[in-house]
């Protein structure tokens, strides 16, 4: 099972009550919310889930691994996740490694 | 700057004006925690345009105890993992390249509940 935007639709219409088109809405805006923040240059920090963090990276020296090429990897920035140590231990402590078929 | 949970609560609320305050509260809660336990039953989470959380596997390993120098054994698991996705990882990359700043690298103090 993968949890997708579709059934995060599903539970704002099941446990928030909103309607089909308010819950497609809620959960499109959460995630851009999210995203025009993380543009803007601010980090998130959502309490009890994780922390999400920005990064600028220098350039430095790659290769395409196809031909042995050289080609340097551009300075870029990028997103980091550090889960919170509530979501860590409930992983640590529910999860023995035996995918589920929920 | 950094948003936090109750600002994201906020704007949401004031977005989807239609809503009670509190309809915009349980839906942050809800999606939470629906990810939270999708992750925790071993579910990968994947948000087109947003990323996709994973768990990656650790390992068992013999550790020390700084304090005393002791070997324990730390035992193998799993912890979380996210990946950007791509409009996500352009979107903000574009932004660097056009000069904003990062005005908040996060790394204060945990504000851990």
């Amino acid at each position: 099972m993968t949890l997708t935007k579709a059934e995060l639709a599903d539970l704002m219409f099941e446990k928030v009550g909103l309607n089909k088109r308010e819950a497609k809405d809620m959960v499109e805006s959460f995630f851009e919310e999210i995203r025009m923040a993380l543009e803007k240059g601010d980090s998130v920090k959502l309490s009890g889930f994780g922390n999400f963090q920005l990064r600028n990276k220098p350039q430095r020296p790659g290769r395409n691994p196809k031909t042995g090429e050289e080609i340097p990897i551009t300075a870029r920035r990028v997103v980091t996740f550090h889960a919170s140590q509530k979501l860590k231990s409930l992983v640590e402590q529910s999860f023995d490694g035996n995918q589920s078929n929920a | 700057m950094s948003m936090t949970k109750s600002q994201l609560i906020e704007i949401l609320s004031a977005r989807h004006s239609q809503l009670a305050p509190k309809d915009a509260e349980l839906a942050v809660k809800t999606m939470l925690d629906a990810m939270a336990h999708a992750l925790a039953k071993g579910d990968r989470i994947e948000i087109r345009g947003f990323g996709s959380f994973g768990l990656n596997y650790r390992p068992p390993r013999t550790g020390r105890n700084p304090k005393t120098g002791e070997k324990v054994q730390v035992p193998k698991k799993y912890v979380p993992h996210f990946k950007a996705g791509k409009e996500l990882r352009e979107r903000v990359d574009l932004a660097a390249a056009n000069g904003a700043p990062i005005l908040d690298t996060g790394n204060d103090v945990d504000d851990e509940d």
